[in-house]
C-alpha cells in the first residue's frame, strides 16, 4: 500500500500534545507512523496549511428509515441542490437530508473518518446497514435504540441488570450495533398511547417504571457489560421551555457510577445535543424564555464521569428527525409542517418534520446563543464535542461555521448585530453576549478529534497522529499564522485540500477522488448464557413481533460486506 | 423423507408473510409442498417448478418468432441499448431484491435513466400525498397489540391481501388487545360490497369517486361542525357516529389500497385520509398505513431515497436527480414519446400499463427481465428469465410498513441461470466499459 | 428593448429542456452565443441554434430583452422558467414548466401550455391565450410555498389541481377548470369564469376563490354565511359568499379566526 509523507504543515494532535508545531506527519500501509518508517513516501506539501487527523461525529442522523422518510417526503429539499456526477464520484442530492452519496462526500470535504448513526431502531436495523453501505468513504456505526424497548422496561423495572444486559448484548449481535442509545425514555413507548413522560419521575404507561429508573440501569447494564461507548442519552422533554431542571435530573442518574471498560472511555454517560435540554422559563416568548446553559455547564464541568456534544442551532431550512415521537408530534402543531410518525413495535418510535430556524425570532436566536455557550462554558474540551444533533439544528456542513462561532468572538458579534433580528432580546435572555472566550485550534481538534474518539471507546484508532492508528489525516488551506478573517475558519474546514482515508488519498486539492474503502462497526460482546432472557425473547417473538425471531438477525453478507468488529468479553 | 424449510419468506404482496414452511425434496431440488402460506402464496412457490418454464433468454426475431440465445449475448443486447438510448426508461423493480434495485440504479446513473417503479400506478399518489402532509404511521406488530379500531378503505384484504386480517389487523391477540377481534371495532369504506365490508362491523358504501368530500366530512364532523344531509351517499348522522367511534378509540388504524389511491382525486385522497389521521391525534392515538402491492415496492423506494432522494420516477438523464410525477412517470413519459429505449425488470406493465403506453414499449428497444412470460415479455425484444428471488435466491425485501427481510432461498435454480442481481452486475459491468466510465 | 427571435427549425425527437429560453440568459448576448446556450435532450446536450435559428440580440438586461418563439414549440419544455424580467412571446403552443418558479417579467403564449405553467412563482405575468394544462400556479412536490405572487391569466379551459398550496398572487381563468382548484391554499386569488367540476377549496386554510359559473358538486367543508354584492377582475355582481375549509386548521389574527373564501356567482 502507498506511503504518504504530508510535510510542514501546522498540526494539532491532543494525545501528542502538538499544539500547532510544523512538523511532517507520515502514513504507510493505512496506518500511521514514524516518518523514519517511509521508504519511497508520496509527498503532500502542507506548507501554511493545517494538518490534524481526521474528525469524528459522535452523534448525527445519517442512514436509516427516519433519514429515508426525510429524503424521500422533502423533494423541495432537493430542489436545484443537486451536483452532477463526475470522474468516480455519483450524483448527489439533498441540502438537509443529503443522499448516502452526497453524505459520504460531504463528510469527507470536511475532513472526517468516522460517522456515528446515532438512532438505530432495531427492528429496521437492515434499512440502516443498507444505508451505511452505500455511504462512500466514511466508517460507520449505528447505536441502535434501547430506551422504551419492553425488556428494557421489563427487567429495569425490577432492577434486573444483568438480565438487561444480557438482551443488550443480544440485541447488538441481532442488529450488528454499536452501543446503547436512549431516546426520551419511556415517553416513546407512552407515545404508543399518544402520551410521554415529561419528566424523569413520570411512571412509563402500564410498565411502571421511571425514566430515571430506566437511565441508570441502561448506565449500570452498560458498565456491567464494559462496552466501548457509554450510554448515549437524549433526555426526556427535548426543546420544551424549562426543560433544563429535567436535564440536570438525568445527568445526575449517573453520579456515583465509575466507568468500567478496556477501552480507555472515562465516562459513563453521554447526553447529547444538550443545547436541547437548557432551556430555563416557561414559554417561548422573549418575556419568559431564557438560557440555562451555564447552570448545565457548570453540573457538567463539576463531574468528571460526563460527556456531552453541543447540537448547535445553525439557522437554517432543516428536517428534524428523532426517535422522540412525542416531540416531534408536539413540534408540527407548532410549525403545521408536514408529520411522519413511525411507532415501531415493542421496541421506540419516530417523528420527522421540516423546521425552519428563521434568524427573524426570537427563538431561533435564542437556540443558535445556548448552543455556543455550551461549548464555550465548558471547561473540558475532551469531554465537549462538536454537533449539529444533524439534521435536526442544522445540517452537518455546517459544522465548520459552528467552529466560526466557538472561535471567532467578532463573528458571534456580527450575529447578534447584524443577522439576528432580535439579537438584543437574544443578548438579555441568554449569556452569549458576556463571553469572551474563542476556542483554540487545539481546543477544535479535542472537541471534534481525541474527545469523540475517546468516548467511543476508538481512542486506540482515531483522534490523534501518533504512529499505530488509522491512517486518517485531513489538510485544511488554513494558515493559523497569518488568518484573521473568521470567514477563513468556515471556508478552510469545509472543504479540506487533502483527506486521507484508511491510508489512502480520498480528497485531493479539494476534490474527491476515491470511494474509499468504508467500514461497518459493531460491537460483539460475550455474555455467559442466560436461558431466562433466551425464554424471554422467544416468547416475546412468538406473540408480540410481526416478524419471527430467525428472521431478525441481520446476517447476510450483503448488509454489513465490510465489517469491523470490536469484541468484548463480559464472561467474567 | 422431504427437508422442511422454516422461517421462509413470501415473496408476493406487501404483507411480507415470514413464517412460511416449504418442503422440499431431499436433493433440494424440488418444492414439494407449502404450509402456512396463502392461496396465492403458495403457487408462487409452487409455479416456479412449472415444467415448462423458460431457462434462457431469448430475442424476438424479426418474423415475430423466438430465437434462444445466451446470456452473454442477451447482456450485450441490454448494454448496448441502454448505453446508446438518451433516455431510457428502466421500469419495474418491484418484484426483486434491493441488491438487485441498488445496482441496477448505477446502470441507470451511467447511462442517464429515467428510473420508475410500479408506485407509478399504485401508490405513487400515495407518496406524492405524504410529501403533501407527511404521514403518522407504524409497524405491523403495534396494530397486533394496540389497536381497537381498524379502517379499511378501498381495500379489500380478504382477497389482496389474504392473511393480512389473521396475521396484524383483525383477528390477532396481542399485548395489550387479549380479546382479539372482539376487542376490535372494523369499519369498512368502499362502493363495493366485499367480502372484507362483510365482515366489518360499519360498511360506508360511499358514492364512487367521492372519497375525498367523505373524508372532508369526517374533518368536520371531528370538530362538531355543520354538514349537509348527506356527503359522498351517506347520512351525515352515520358520519358523526362514525367521527365518534374513531375518536372513541385508544389506538386506530387506516388501511387504504387501490381504491382511493387511483380513483378520482387520487393523491388528494390520501391526502385528506392522513389529515384525518393527523386530526385524530388530537384525541387519541391513530395511524395510517398503505396496503402495498408488490412484496418489495416497497423496498425499491427506500433504496432511491438513500441514493437519490426519490421513492419513484427519478429522471437521471441530466446526471443528477429530478422527480416531477406527471412529468417524470412511465405512462406520461411513453405516451409523451420522451423515452428511447425500455428496460423492465420484476414488474409487468404489459398488463397494468394503458394500451397505448403498452403500443410504445412494442416501437422501442425494449428489455425484459421476468423469470415467468408474461404480457409484457410478449411485447418486448429481448425477455431475460432469472431466477424467482424469495424461492431460489434471497435478498433484502421491505414489508408495506418499511420493516426490511431478508428472503429465503429454498431450492437453486435450474441449471445455468442467472439470479436478476448476477445479471445486473454483467450489465453493470459491460455498461462501465461502453461509457468509459 | 432588444427582441431576440427563436424560429424552430427542428422539431426535437424526445422532448427538448430549454431552461436557457428566458431573458436572463440571453441579455447581453450576440445571436451566435445565444445559438451557443446548451438545451437539453435526455443525457445529450445541443446547442440552442441546433434547434433555433436565432435573429436579433440580447438587450443589455433582463429586463431589456423580449423573446419572440416564432412558431410552435409544444415538445420544448422549461420556457422562462426562472425568469425574472423582460418577456416572451411563444407565437405557437408550449410544453411543461412555462415560467416555472418565475420571479418577475411577462410570459405570453399564443396557443396552449401543457402541465406546471407558473409552478412555484414568485412574480411577473403568464398569460395563455389558448388552454393551460394541469397544475397551472401549482407548487412543486413537497413544497407548502405554491404560488407566492404574480398574476396567471387563462383565455381558455384549465385542468386539474390548479393553485395547490397558492400562497399569493392571482390566478384567473375565464373558462372551465377540471377538479381540484385551490387546494390546501392558504393565501391569494382563484377566479374562474366558467364552471368548476368538484373538489373546489378542498383543505383550504385562507385565500379567496370565485366561481362565475356552478360548481358541480360543493365541498362537505363549506358554510354559506351570506351574500355579497363585488367587482371581480371587472365584472360586478352579486356572490353567495362561504367560508371554509370547515375541516381545516385556520389561524387566529386579532382574536378572529381567518377562513378561506369561496364566492359564487348568482
Amino acid at each position: 500500500m502507498a506511503e504518504y509523507l504530508i510535510k510542514n504543515g501546522f498540526v494539532y494532535d491532543p494525545v501528542l500534545g502538538i499544539k500547532g508545531d510544523r512538523t511532517d506527519v507520515a502514513v504507510k500501509d493505512g496506518k500511521m507512523v514514524e516518518t523514519s518508517a517511509l521508504s519511497n513516501p508520496a509527498e503532500i506539501d502542507a506548507s501554511g496549511m493545517t494538518v490534524m487527523a481526521g474528525a469524528v461525529d459522535i452523534h448525527a442522523h445519517v442512514a436509516g428509515p427516519k433519514v429515508c422518510v426525510g429524503r424521500n417526503f422533502r423533494p423541495e429539499d432537493k430542489l436545484f441542490r443537486a451536483t452532477p456526477q463526475a470522474g468516480i464520484k455519483r450524483m448527489e442530492g439533498g441540502f438537509s437530508v443529503p443522499t448516502v452519496l452526497r453524505t459520504g462526500y460531504d463528510y469527507a470535504r470536511m475532513g472526517f473518518g468516522f460517522v456515528m448513526e446515532a438512532a438505530m431502531p432495531p427492528l429496521y436495523a437492515r434499512h440502516v446497514h443498507e444505508e451505511i453501505r452505500d455511504t462512500p468513504i466514511i466508517d460507520e456505526g449505528a447505536l441502535p435504540v434501547f430506551g422504551n424497548n419492553w425488556f428494557v422496561l421489563e427487567y429495569l423495572k425490577n432492577k434486573e441488570i444483568e438480565n438487561t444486559a444480557s438482551y443488550i448484548a443480544w440485541l447488538m449481535r441481532m442488529t450488528r450495533g454499536y452501543g446503547v442509545k436512549v431516546v426520551n425514555p419511556g415517553g416513546t413507548e407512552a407515545w404508543g398511547w399518544g402520551l410521554n413522560c415529561p419528566t424523569v419521575n413520570d411512571p412509563v404507561p402500564y410498565f411502571d417504571v421511571t425514566p430515571a429508573q430506566i437511565v441508570r440501569g441502561l448506565i449500570e447494564a452498560n458498565e456491567y457489560l464494559g462496552l466501548p461507548h457509554c450510554m448515549h442519552v437524549h433526555s426526556n422533554s427535548l426543546g420544551e421551555p424549562g426543560n433544563y431542571t429535567v436535564t440536570l435530573d438525568t445527568l445526575k442518574q449517573a453520579e456515583g457510577i465509575a466507568p468500567r471498560n478496556e477501552f480507555g472511555r472515562e465516562q459513563v454517560l453521554h447526553h447529547t445535543h444538550l443545547q436541547f435540554h437548557s432551556y430555563g422559563g416557561e414559554s417561548y416568548a422573549s418575556k419568559s424564555f431564557e438560557s440555562k446553559s451555564k447552570e448545565v455547564a457548570e453540573y457538567v464541568n463539576s463531574q468528571d464521569n460526563i460527556t456531552f456534544d453541543l447540537g448547535v442551532v445553525t439557522l437554517d431550512e432543516t428536517t428534524t428527525m428523532t426517535a422522540d415521537g412525542p416531540f416531534e408530534h408536539h413540534l408540527t402543531e407548532l410549525n403545521h409542517l408536514k408529520w411522519v410518525n413511525t411507532d415501531v413495535e415493542l421496541e421506540t418510535a419516530a417523528g420527522v418534520v421540516p423546521y425552519i430556524y428563521s434568524p427573524k425570532t426570537f427563538i431561533a436566536g435564542a437556540q443558535w446563543a445556548i448552543g455556543i455557550e455550551l461549548g464555550l462554558f465548558s471547561k473540558d474540551p475532551m469531554r465537549t464535542f462538536i454537533t449539529t444533533d444533524h439534521p435536526n439544528a442544522g445540517p452537518f456542513i455546517r459544522y465548520p461555521r459552528v467552529y466560526k462561532w466557538l472561535m471567532s468572538k467578532a463573528a458571534r458579534e456580527d450575529m447578534l448585530d447584524n443577522v439576528l433580528k432580535y439579537g438584543d432580546s437574544v443578548r438579555d435572555r441568554c449569556y452569549i453576549g458576556e463571553i469572551d472566550r474563542e476556542i483554540t485550534l487545539f481546543e477544535l481538534a479535542q472537541m471534534t478529534r481525541a474527545g469523540p474518539a475517546k468516548a467511543l471507546g476508538l481512542a486506540n484508532m482515531f483522534g490523534s497522529l501518533k504512529p499505530g492508528m488509522e491512517g486518517d489525516v485531513a489538510v485544511y488551506p488554513y494558515n493559523p499564522e497569518t488568518s484573521e478573517d473568521p470567514e477563513d475558519i468556515e471556508r478552510a474546514f469545509s472543504n479540506a485540500r487533502y483527506l486521507i482515508k484508511g491510508g489512502e488519498i480520498v480528497v485531493k486539492d479539494g476534490q474527491v477522488v476515491s470511494n474509499g474503502n468504508k467500514r461497518t462497526f459493531w460491537v460483539d460482546c460475550k455474555v455467559n448464557e442466560n436461558p431466562q432472557v433466551e425464554r424471554d425473547i422467544a416468547e416475546k417473538f412468538k406473540r408480540y413481533y410481526s416478524v419471527n425471531l430467525a428472521n431478525y438477525e441481520v446476517y447476510a453478507h450483503h448488509y454489513v460486506p465490510n465489517p469491523y468488529v470490536i469484541e468484548v468479553d463480559a464472561t467474567q | 423423507m422431504a427437508k422442511l424449510v422454516t422461517d421462509v419468506v413470501c415473496p408476493f404482496c406487501g404483507t411480507l408473510c415470514d413464517d412460511l414452511e416449504v418442503g422440499v425434496s431431499d436433493d433440494g431440488t424440488k418444492i414439494l409442498e407449502v404450509y402456512n402460506a396463502c392461496a396465492i402464496g403458495a403457487e408462487k412457490f409452487l409455479h416456479s417448478q412449472a415444467k415448462d418454464r423458460v431457462t434462457r433468454p431469448r430475442m424476438k426475431q424479426e418474423d415475430g418468432s423466438w430465437k434462444e440465445i445466451s446470456y452473454d449475448e442477451a447482456v450485450e443486447y441490454t448494454a448496448t441499448t441502454l448505453a446508446a438510448a438518451r433516455k431510457p426508461l428502466m421500469y419495474g423493480w418491484s418484484s426483486t431484491n434491493c441488491e438487485a434495485q441498488a445496482i441496477g440504479t448505477e446502470i441507470g446513473e451511467m447511462v442517464g435513466a429515467v428510473m420508475d417503479n410500479t408506485a407509478t400506478v399504485c401508490h405513487g399518489t400515495t407518496l406524492i400525498a405524504v410529501q403533501d402532509v407527511g404521514v403518522p404511521s407504524c409497524t405491523l406488530g403495534e396494530i397486533l397489540n394496540r389497536a381497537d379500531r381498524i379502517v379499511f378503505w378501498g381495500c379489500n384484504p380478504a382477497h389482496a391481501h389474504p392473511r393480512h386480517m389473521s396475521r396484524y389487523s383483525i383477528f390477532p391477540r396481542g399485548f395489550f388487545t387479549g380479546k382479539g377481534a372482539k376487542g376490535r371495532k372494523m369499519v369498512v369504506v368502499d362502493p363495493r360490497v366485499t367480502d372484507t365490508a362483510k365482515t366489518a362491523d360499519i360498511h360506508l358504501q360511499v358514492e364512487q369517486g367521492r372519497d375525498y368530500e367523505l373524508l372532508t366530512a369526517l374533518r368536520v364532523a371531528f370538530k362538531g361542525e355543520w354538514l349537509p344531509d348527506t356527503v359522498a351517499g351517506i347520512p351525515k348522522k352515520t358520519i358523526y357516529e362514525v367521527a365518534d367511534i374513531m375518536k372513541s378509540g385508544r389506538f386506530g388504524i387506516i388501511f387504504f389500497g387501490m381504491g382511493v389511491t387511483q380513483s378520482l382525486s387520487k393523491n388528494h385522497n390520501i391526502d385528506q385520509a392522513i389529515c384525518v389521521t393527523r386530526d385524530l391525534n388530537e384525541y387519541t392515538k391513530w395511524n395510517i398505513m398503505p396496503m402495498r402491492g408488490h412484496y418489495n415496492v416497497t423496498g425499491s423506494g427506500e433504496v432511491w431515497g438513500w441514493l437519490h432522494g426519490f421513492p419513484f420516477a427519478l429522471d437521471l438523464s441530466r446526471g443528477f436527480a429530478r422527480y416531477n410525477p406527471g412529468d417524470t412517470t412511465s405512462n406520461d413519459l411513453l405516451v409523451r414519446d420522451e423515452v428511447d429505449a425500455v428496460f423492465v425488470i420484476g414488474s409487468d406493465p404489459g398488463a397494468h400499463f394503458p394500451n397505448s403506453s403498452v403500443k410504445k414499449i412494442w416501437d422501442l428497444p425494449s428489455i425484459c427481465i421476468d423469470p415467468h412470460l408474461t404480457p409484457t415479455t410478449a411485447v418486448c425484444k429481448l425477455h431475460v428469465p432469472v431466477a424467482f428471488v424469495g424461492v431460489e435466491t434471497g435478498g433484502c425485501a421491505y414489508r408495506m410498513d418499511n420493516v426490511p427481510i431478508e428472503c429465503r432461498k429454498v431450492v437453486d435454480p435450474p441449471e445455468g441461470m442467472l439470479t436478476d442481481l448476477e445479471f445486473l452486475e454483467r450489465v453493470t459491468a459491460r455498461v462501465r466499459e461502453l461509457k468509459g466510465a | 428593448m432588444a427582441t431576440v427571435t427563436l424560429k424552430p427549425i427542428k422539431v426535437p425527437d424526445l422532448r427538448l429542456e430549454a431552461d436557457n429560453i428566458k431573458p436572463d440568459a440571453f441579455a447581453g448576448k450576440k445571436a451566435a452565443e445565444i445559438a451557443d446556450l446548451h438545451v437539453y435532450c435526455g443525457n445529450s446536450q445541443y446547442p440552442l441554434g441546433e434547434f433555433f435559428e436565432v435573429a436579433g440580440e440580447g438587450g443589455a438586461t433582463a429586463a431589456e430583452t423580449e423573446v419572440v418563439i416564432d412558431g410552435d414549440v409544444s415538445r420544448v419544455k422549461y420556457i422562462g422558467m426562472k425568469m425574472t424580467a423582460g418577456s416572451v412571446l411563444v407565437k405557437g403552443n408550449a410544453d411543461m414548466y412555462v415560467g416555472a418558479w418565475m420571479e418577475g417579467g411577462t410570459i405570453t403564449v399564443n396557443g396552449d401550455t401543457d402541465a406546471f405553467a407558473g409552478m412555484g412563482m414568485t412574480g411577473g405575468e403568464i398569460n395563455v391565450l389558448g388552454n393551460a394544462g394541469n397544475y397551472l400556479g401549482a407548487a412543486y412536490r413537497g413544497d407548502w410555498r405554491g404560488m407566492q405572487g404574480g398574476v396567471i391569466r387563462v383565455a381558455g379551459d384549465a385542468g386539474s389541481d390548479i393553485g395547490t398550496f397558492m400562497r399569493g398572487g392571482e390566478i384567473i381563468v375565464n373558462g372551465n377548470v377540471d377538479v381540484h382548484v385551490g387546494t390546501h391554499q392558504e393565501g391569494g386569488t382563484i377566479i374562474v369564469k366558467g364552471d368548476a367540476k368538484s373538489k373546489v377549496g378542498g383543505q383550504m386554510v385562507e385565500g379567496e376563490i370565485y366561481v362565475f359559473g356552478d360548481i358541480e358538486v360543493m365541498m362537505p367543508g363549506f358554510q354559506h354565511i351570506g351574500d355579497v354584492d363585488v367587482a371581480v377582475d371587472g365584472v360586478s355582481g352579486r356572490f353567495a359568499c362561504y367560508k371554509g375549509d370547515m375541516g381545516e386548521r385556520h389561524p387566529r389574527r386579532k382574536g378572529e379566526t381567518i377562513y378561506g373564501k369561496l364566492y359564487l356567482k348568482y
